[in-house]
């Protein structure tokens, strides 16, 4: 079974978010993400001072077998892409929900859609785990 | 519904993700691709290669037929238990499998061909077997598991009775025999030592289970493709096709010209060189962070274009690798198209790795 922490955010696209105390927003993959893709070689961070609307592809992580998307869960302005992840992009799968984290954002309108981690657990599990 | 191996109910109760592979339920990974990819490179790791299809050619007539389908020379079997990998070509001299056959006795081969082409390659093969007079028979009574690995055969032999065991470490690279029932063969897809053993349907679980208990690691699919890249060992369907040649395939090794030697394909694979091959596989290193995959296009220092036939991570090295169909004249490094951006890779020889060790300087 994989980790939901009750403290975050979720999208329907496995994605998960943290409201920082600064108001930025730091954004990563879920647990059932990363299990779901298997080992990760290779992750590509968005750059600081881009701009992504909600919904937009703003990181590319790759396994051994294929490479995806990671769509961006609020328009805002990226402060900051995690720069550990490119020597060492297994963080990704041995710590999703901390240093795996992917970029921190300084929103620029209110988030779509999130869902509580009892509502994406329940996606989860109709899913599949 | 897709067909199932004897282990799968063993694959399933360990956690496996499952995958459709030339329609049949195979295991992809067990837990980590790469931690089994590493345990076939540094000990030990088995595979359920039970989906490959076993066919038993038998008859007077079996040499020629032979000499007829296979683009390799079954004429270099001359002893009991040697293989031969080679390829069966169309009449264009296009691919239709490749296979490995055994020399099993003077009138007695055996085939090991692919599960996704077991149906196009049981109808060739009949309908050229019958005048020969030979018999052709799908050996679905057997099991197969690939052992592979520097500790591989010494963990297989472990699991022998003392005259077996010490049978098996005498066998040399490329033969294979029977011993105590099992077909035990120095052969595999992984570029490291081992074996190969088909064996009884239902002593496969037992086995499966002996070893892993002896800490040999359960490996999947996604394991067995990133270590044969690595070795620069071509998939079928994906590196070669119905469309392609040997010549264009890097199998020109596979390929025996003699004179007088009849096969099916080989006047297409004369015109093609007298008029000159103009691609070729070759290996890709990516200079750069990302990952080659099948498809993305490959563009040469003159402009010439051509693709990416398989690619991956390589574990072993820590980047990209791929193999690639590219104009024959291309040379030094090349340019790949990967998500929007354009990538340079260097042309290599395969294999890439071998016997554990990094071949690219």
């Amino acid at each position: 079974m994989s980790k939901v922490p009750s403290d975050l955010k979720y999208t329907r696209t496995h994605e998960w978010l943290r409201t920082r105390p600064d108001g930025t927003v730091e954004v990563g993959i879920t647990d059932h993400a990363q299990h779901a893709l298997g080992d990760l070689v290779f992750v590509e961070v968005p750059q600081a001072g881009r701009s992504v609307a909600a919904g937009e592809p703003f990181a590319v992580i790759e396994s051994v077998k294929a490479a995806s998307d990671v769509y961006a869960p609020l328009a805002g302005e990226v402060i900051e892409g995690n720069p550990a992840l490119e020597s060492a992009p297994e963080t990704l799968n041995t710590d999703p929900y901390g240093e795996g984290w992917l970029a921190r954002v300084r929103p620029t309108g209110a988030p779509g859609a999130l869902l509580s981690a009892a509502e994406y657990e329940q996606l989860t599990s109709e899913e599949g785990d | 519904m897709a067909r199932r191996t004897p282990l799968f109910a063993i694959h399933q109760a360990a956690g496996a993700r499952m995958v459709d592979f030339g329609g049949w339920d195979m295991p992809l990974q067990f837990d980590s691709l790469i931690a089994e990819h590493h345990a076939v490179r540094r000990a030990a790791g088995v595979f359920d290669v039970s989906h490959m299809c076993v066919v038993d050619l038998e008859g007077a007539g079996v040499r020629p037929l032979l000499e007829q389908l296979l683009a390799n020379d079954v004429g270099r079997l001359t002893v009991p238990g040697k293989a031969l990998y080679g390829c069966l070509l169309n009449e264009r001299g296009g691919v239709i499998d490749d296979l490995i056959v055994f020399h099993l006795a003077e009138q007695w081969f055996r085939a090991v061909v692919n599960a996704g082409t077991r149906a196009k390659d049981l109808d060739w093969i009949r309908r050229h077997a019958a005048p020969f007079g030979v018999s052709v028979r799908e050996r679905t009574d057997l099991a197969m598991l690939a052992v592979q690995g520097p500790q591989a055969r010494s963990s297989v032999a472990a699991q022998l009775a003392p005259q077996a065991a010490a049978r098996a470490l005498t066998l040399g690279a490329f033969v294979g025999a029977e011993i105590d029932g099992w077909f035990v063969s120095r052969t595999g897809y992984t570029g490291e030592d081992g074996f190969e053993i088909m064996l009884p349907a239902a002593e496969a679980g037992p086995l499966w289970h002996a070893l892993t208990a002896a800490g040999v690691v359960a490996c999947g699919l996604g394991a067995r493709d990133t270590l044969r890249l690595e070795a620069g060992m071509n998939l079928y369907g994906s590196d070669m096709d119905e469309d392609t040649t040997p010549l264009e395939s890097g199998l020109d090794w596979t390929v025996a010209l003699t004179p007088g030697r009849a096969f099916i394909g080989r006047e297409a694979l004369e015109a093609q060189r007298a008029r000159g091959v103009d691609r070729k596989l070759v290996g890709l290193l990516l200079e750069e962070r990302g990952v080659l995959r099948a498809h993305q296009r490959v563009i040469g220092a003159d402009g010439g274009t051509g693709e990416i036939t398989s690619g991956t991570f390589s574990p072993t090295l820590e980047r990209s690798i791929a193999l690639a169909r590219i104009p024959a004249a291309a040379h030094g490094t090349v340019q790949v198209e990967v998500r929007g951006k354009r990538l340079t890779a260097r042309l290599v020889r395969p294999p890439f790795v071998r016997g554990g060790k990094s071949l690219i300087g």
